[in-house]
Parts: C-alpha cells; structure tokens; sequence
C-alpha cells in the first residue's frame, strides 16, 4: 500500500529518535506476569484515541466531522462511574454509559442526516452541550470509584497483554468486518465521493450517515470507559479534552481526506500511534509539554494545507513551477509529524 | 441596410482547452440599441464566448474591438470597468443585504469616509424607477421574487455605465408573467442605446426580444442573422447541424406493443415540466427529442423518482405507484443512467468494479454483501461485454475515458436487469466508436424485451433507435410521432421549432 508509505516512515523515525535519548526504548519484559516497556505504554495509552479515531475515520469518509468524540468520552466515563458509585453492578454500568453514547451518536447523524446542519456545526452543539452534561452527571465533582471489575477495563490485564490493547484490537477487528468484509465500507466511500450519485444508485445515504456517527460515539464511549477505568475517576471537565483534534489528525495522517471517500483503517491506527509516540517523544526527550498542542495543531495546518489543491497550485507557480520539486513540502511536514 | 457602427467586435476568437477546440474562429458583434440572441446547443461554445468576452479565460486567438478600440481583459472587473457586465442565471447578489446595498455594493455614496445611506436609497430607487421598477430598496433582497432579483442584478449591472449588458440565461427559473417584465427591461434598456446579448434555450423568447441572431456549433461559427428573416426551423437546423445522411434504421421488422409498462398522465412538476401523458410498452424504445432545457432530463427524473411530481398519475404495470425515492423506482426495476455521469453518475475515487456493483449493493443493503466471485463473474462479463478499457475492473473509475465511464455507469444499471432503461444523453462527448457500441446494445436489449426511453440531443440518433419519438418545446410535450418512412429529422424539427402546432 503505497499510500501507508509516510505514516510507516514517519513513525519509525518517532520511533528511532527515541533510541538516542533512552537507549532501552525498544525492550519489552514481563514483570510481574505483564507486558511492560515504552513500547507497550505508547499502545496502552494510545487505545483510546486509536478507539476515537476509528470512528472518526468513518465520519469523516462520508464527507463529515465529529467534533463531539470528546464530551462524549468525559459523559460515558461520568454515566459509568456516576452508576459504580451508586452500587450498580458493572455490566449495568457499562450498558447504560454506552447506550446513552449510541443516543447521542444518533442525535449528531439525525441532524446531520435529516434536518441536513452541515455536520461541523450539529456536532459542536453535542461537542458544547456534551461537557455540561457530564458536569451535570459528575455534579461538577471528580466522581473516584473504587471497584477492581472497573479497573481492568483501563489498566488491568489478561494474559499478560494491557486489556485496553485488547479492546482496540477487538473493535478493529469488527470494524474491518463491517466496512470491508460487509459492504459498509463500500456504501460508505460512496456516499462521501459523491452523495447526489449515490443517491441516485439507491442507496440510502441517511441510514448510514446516523450510523455512521452512532459509531463513532459508540467508539468514543468505548474510549471514555477505558480513560476514567485506567484513573479509577471521571472528571467532566478533562476527560478526552481535545481528543477531537488528535483524532481528526489521525485520520489525516493516516490518509484519508478531510473531504471524504476513500478511507484507510490502519492508516488511521497508524496516525493515531504517530500522535501517541510523538506525545511520548516529547515527555522522554525533554521538551516542555505545554508545547505539544501548539506542536499537534501547526501540524495540523500544514497537513490541511497540503491536501488543498489550490494551496499546492499557488505555493508551487510561486516557485517557478518545477515539477520535480512538488513532493519535497510534503515530505518535509510528513517528517516533521 | 445602414446599420449603426458596432459597439463591440470580437473576430476570429479560438479558444482551446487541453485535449479540445473550443472556439475556433469565431466571430461576434454587437450593435448599439440592439437585442443579440447567442445560440447554440450544449457545448457550442456560448458560455466560453462569454468568457472569453468578460475575461474570464484569455482568448487564444482573434482580437476584440470595443468602441473602435483594440482590448484585451485580464479579469471580469477590468470588463466590468470598460462597460461590458454580465448577469449570470444564477443571481449573485447577496440575499441577505438590502436592494439599496445590493445595488451599489462597492460604490456606496459617501460622506467624509461614512455611507450616506439617504443618498443610497435615492440613488438606487432612481436606477429602479430606471428601468420602471418600484420597489422598497431598504427590505432586503430576499424579500422579493427571483425575477425581482434579478431586475436589481440588472439595475447594478447597468449602473456602471453599462455600454454591453450579457444576460445569461435570465430566464430559465422565471415564469411567464416574471419573463415579460424582464423583456420590458430589456426593451427599456435597448432604447437607451445599450447593446444586449441573450443567451436563452427558450425559442419563443429569442423570436419575441431578440432584433439578431449569431449561432455556433461544436465551437464554430454558423453565422450572424437578422432573427426576424431566419425562420424557426432553419434555426433548429442551423443548431442542432443537418446531416442528411441515409438513416439505417436499427429496428427490422414493424413490431406492436400491447403491454403498457409504464403510463405516465397528466404528470408535472412546476418549473420543471408542464402536465404530459407518457406511454412506453415493455420492448419499446422511446426517443425524446427536444432542445436542450425543454424538459427532456426533467421527464426522465420524474419516471425514476429523483424528483417528485407535483401532480398526475404514474402507473408502472398497470398498477398505479408514487416514487418517492430512486430507491422505489428500482424495486419496480426502472433505471436511469444520468446525463451528468461525474455529478450524478460516478463515483470517482472507487474502481470500476465497485462503481458498476453499487446499484446492485444498493438493493441488497449493507449487511448482504455480494460475494466477491459473483462481482467479479458481472463485472467481468460487462467488461466484456461493452468493450471497457482498459479492461482492469481494478482501477479508479475517474482515470477511465468518458465513453468508457459512460459504459461503467451503463453495466451498473445492466446487471440490474432492469425493464425500463432511461439513458439521458448517453452518447453525449463520447468517440464514434463508443457511440455505435452503445446504439446497437440499445437495439438489443430492447429485441429482448426492454423498454427504453432513450434521450439524446442528436435527433439522427433518436430517429435512429426510436420506435416512437416524443418532442418537448419549451417544457411541454409538444407531439408524439410514430417512427415510419415519413418521419425524417426535418419532420422533427419543423415540429420542435413549430411546437407541434403545424403538423
């Protein structure tokens, strides 16, 4: 696959700039009957995001955005917790966290979908009202749980293998069944390269964009059960703040278009590791952390600015227009990410 | 004939694209205080003409003369600033402002730096009233009827000491009350000595405003006449291009249909098409023939449910449905391959395989795949079959050539099986080759029992095909003329130019 070609190179050198400064970067253990490492870690605390992401990447396939995924993660670990505290049996906890996140999910693609608000601004509204409503959940207190069941959702282990690795490849697995072995995908592609075509292929564009963003907060909701597992918490304020961000990043990164059709699930699963690593490389080479936002966002904008046509026309006729010259930018940002 | 000195001549215009001419010598001239029909079908090159006229594309060759000077504009506002300003058929005012904004939108009057806005409404009613239109000009734009709009894009159009004003295709969403006010601006403004360009598919319009007439084809000049002396069906033929060739009809034998498949009557859709009455029979092959805009594309939507009527009966084997959606045309298995392939056709990024499997997947639903041998053995056979290259379903479908996309979309609606097949322009920019390829599949299918409604602006082809053609004028069905030894393509179109009234 050609185009998985710079996410690959750019997260082996994340990967081998890392080896210069803790030259034990790359040994993987078993301690205490765990899988321990960085390696292992930037997989741990990747999960979520890669679980954000994957849901990202089909709302963004069919030409649209979730700008939600983030309170959606802060409400189901709020639902979640809210349920543990008050003696609710896991299961229960876990059912009704992720049902409300199906809900919502539903609401983003009935607005997207049938009442037709271009889906930047229907989903800012869950992405605004969504964090009240955790607070509302959490009384705008930090909820602590204490209950080992819980616990091993977001830190606990099986088989020697992080759970929430687990998780991930559990959803990517269904995922791929979905989109690839069934015709989602394909329906999905179509739906985000043309929608008057497809419509007029009979293809019933509205019952898969709600879909589409049901899952993505499903995924989300997924995402929200594993950080606040992992803390024993749930913080309405913080929890996936942001997450969005990293996760349309991911997306991009791993190759498909912001405006929609082709998608590439392990592009994505790719992106998302890049971000985790590049996080990780941050922490262990020393730059301040409150740097990395400001780092993830130019990055960003140079990524967004590339996929633009008109950017690359203007930028290139600047320069006199030589055609060997065109993939020097693009390389030069990619090995920046 | 002493006609007054030419305002604007632009002569010898070539313009090309990469991979086609799409002007090549042509020449134009306006006259003061005159009324200047453009003509031409689709693609003839009017709206490349303008272009080149506003400055919208530079001109390859030929040289524009305004005002018995040499010009050359590099943009539309340096045309705007010599005095040629163009309203587009899509008004592109902004709804949102008010008339007297709209109006004078960059040059507001003004006093040490501040908008006088006293001055601005007396200002624009001035220009209204102008042009013999009274109208609140503080409410904003939006308020008023599209016609309305499109007077206000007139009035600020002409407010710039307009020497040429190009109205393209003003008329298309206008109904018959809102086209007369407009002609009696366009006649308003003639006698102020501006020269007009028209362009419009509506004939009735171009006899009733237009003093002159310059006609092209495929990017060629046809000539210059004076509209009153060019009798309609000469224009007909003059656009459409008379070829007189022996017509081999692809039908043998006479046959009879009996078995009505689809009954359309007294079907409409307001703006769109006026109420008809269509019947095709299982096996027949319908040829609508009409010029462009007169309701041939709008017919075929409203039989495949991309539209939806706004009154009459359709009937589908003899029981009476309403399709809501594409999606309920194709359970009853009508078809419909697009006039507009990239917009409403394919689906650029997937390969072919996948565009020609997405109808059929449609059907099916998302949790029903089709297995892949069974994609491969269809997609496979139509390749063959229709001859597409190159013959790797793999590919994405947006590399293919548009007569082999047009095949892609064709074998999409095919495996389908379907027992109405609409093709809208199906042979339109595509090579010969292509075009016989796609005729004799028509031929056959039908032998084999299909209905087809089959839509095309090159009246050889209808004739050709056709069992039985129908012909629209102006968004009415107009005629319905069995295809015999005495229907020829002079026959059909001393019918589309007369509107069927003289038969």
């Amino acid at each position: 696959m050609r185009r998985l070609l710079w996410p690959v190179v750019v997260l082996v050198l994340l990967l081998a700039l890392n080896i210069f400064f803790t030259p034990s970067f790359f040994s993987i253990q078993v301690r205490d009957g765990h899988l321990y490492g960085s390696l292992i870690d930037i997989l741990r605390f990747g999960a979520p995001l890669i679980l954000v992401s994957l849901g990202m990447t089909l709302v963004i396939a069919t030409g649209g955005i979730d700008l939600s995924v983030g309170s959606v993660v802060a409400i189901s670990g709020a639902l979640a917790c809210l349920q543990i505290s008050q003696d609710a049996g896991l299961f229960t906890a876990v059912a009704t966290a992720l049902g409300l996140c199906l809900v919502l999910g539903a609401w983003n693609g009935l607005l997207v979908a049938t009442v037709g608000i271009q889906p930047i601004i229907a989903t800012l509204i869950l992405m605004v009202a969504g964090r009240g409503l955790a607070q509302l959940i959490t009384d705008g207190q930090i909820i602590t749980v204490n209950n080992p069941a819980y616990k091993v959702i977001g830190g606990g282990y099986w088989l020697t293998v992080p759970f929430g690795i687990l998780i991930v490849i559990a959803v990517l697995a269904i995922t791929a069944f979905l989109t690839r072995r069934l015709a989602l995908g394909m329906l999905i592609e179509s739906v985000g390269g043309n929608a008057e075509a497809s419509r007029l292929a009979g293809i019933r564009a509205r019952g898969i964009i709600i879909m589409v963003y049901a899952f993505a907060a499903l995924c989300a909701g997924v995402a929200g059960l594993m950080i606040s597992s992992n803390v024993s918490s749930a913080d309405g304020n913080n929890a996936g703040l942001w997450i969005e961000l990293d996760a349309i990043l991911a997306v991009v990164i791993g190759g498909t278009s912001l405006s929609g059709g082709r998608f590439s699930l392990s592009g994505t699963v790719l992106g998302a590791l890049i971000i985790q690593t590049l996080t990780t490389t941050i922490y262990s080479i020393g730059v301040p952390p409150e740097t990395t936002l400001l780092f993830k966002a130019l990055v960003v904008t140079a990524v967004c600015l590339i996929q633009s046509p008109t950017f690359r026309a203007k930028a290139f006729r600047r320069r006199g227009r030589p055609a060997s010259q065109s993939p020097a930018p693009e390389e030069k940002v990619r090995v920046t990410a | 004939m002493t006609a007054p000195a030419p305002v604007l001549t632009m002569s010898g215009i070539g313009k090309r694209f990469p991979g086609v001419t799409a002007l090549d010598g042509v020449d134009l001239r306006l006259l003061p205080g005159e009324v200047h029909a453009l003509m031409g079908e689709n693609g003839a090159g009017k709206s490349t003409l303008i272009k080149v006229l506003t400055g919208v594309h530079p001109a390859d060759a030929g040289t524009i003369v305004l005002d018995g000077r040499n010009v050359v504009f590099g943009s539309p506002l340096e045309a705007q600033q010599a005095g040629i300003s163009t309203v587009y058929q899509e008004v592109n005012l902004c709804a949102n402002l008010s008339v007297a904004e709209n109006i004078l939108l960059g040059r507001e009057p003004r006093r040490q730096g501040r908008i006088s806005w006293r001055r601005m409404r007396a200002r624009a009613s001035e220009l209204l009233a102008r042009l013999d239109i009274k109208l609140d000009v503080s409410a904003p734009l939006s308020t008023y009827s599209l016609a309305i709009q499109q007077m206000v894009a007139i009035a600020r159009a002409v407010d710039i000491d307009a020497r040429v004003l190009i109205l393209d295709e003003p008329t298309s969403s206008l109904d018959a009350d809102e086209v007369g006010q407009l002609f009696r601006v366009m006649r308003r403004l003639k006698e102020e000595g501006i020269a007009i360009l028209f362009v419009s598919h509506f004939l009735d319009q171009i006899y009733e405003i237009s003093d002159r007439m310059t006609i092209l084809r495929n990017g060629r000049l046809v000539g210059e006449y004076l509209t009153r002396e060019l009798p309609q069906v000469e224009l007909v033929a003059k656009m459409i291009g008379q070829e007189l060739a022996a017509l081999e009809r692809l039908h043998g034998e006479h046959k009879t249909f009996d078995r009505p498949l689809v009954e359309a009557r007294e079907l409409s859709r307001a703006g769109a098409i006026e109420p008809f009455n269509l019947t095709i029979h299982e096996g027949e092959v319908v040829g609508l023939a009409g010029l462009l805009g007169s309701g041939r594309t709008e017919i075929a939507r409203l039989l495949f449910g991309a539209d939806h009527p706004g009154g009459g009966e359709l009937a589908v084997g003899g029981t009476p449905v309403s399709l809501r959606t594409p999606r309920a045309a194709m359970a009853r298995r009508i078809a419909f391959c697009s006039e507009n392939r990239k917009q409403d056709g394919l689906i650029p990024d997937l390969t072919v395989r996948e565009n020609i499997v997405l109808a059929l997947q449609a059907t099916r639903g998302w949790t029903r795949p089709v297995p892949r041998e069974q994609q491969d053995d269809l997609v496979g056979r139509y390749v063959k079959a229709l001859r597409i290259s190159p013959p790797d379903p793999e590919i994405p479908v947006r590399n293919l050539s548009g007569g082999n996309q047009q095949k892609v979309l064709l074998a999409r609606w095919l495996i389908l099986e379907p027992r109405l097949l609409i093709l809208d322009e199906p042979t339109r920019g595509i090579d010969v080759g292509a075009k016989t390829e796609i005729q004799r599949l028509v031929a056959e299918l039908s032998d084999g029992g299909m209905a087809v409604l089959f839509i095309s602006a090159e009246l050889e082809e209808v004739l050709r095909l056709s069992h039985k053609v129908e012909v629209l004028r102006d968004r009415r069905l107009v005629a319905e003329l069995p295809n015999d030894e005495t229907l020829t393509t002079d026959v059909l179109m001393e019918t589309i130019a007369s509107g069927g009234r003289v038969s």
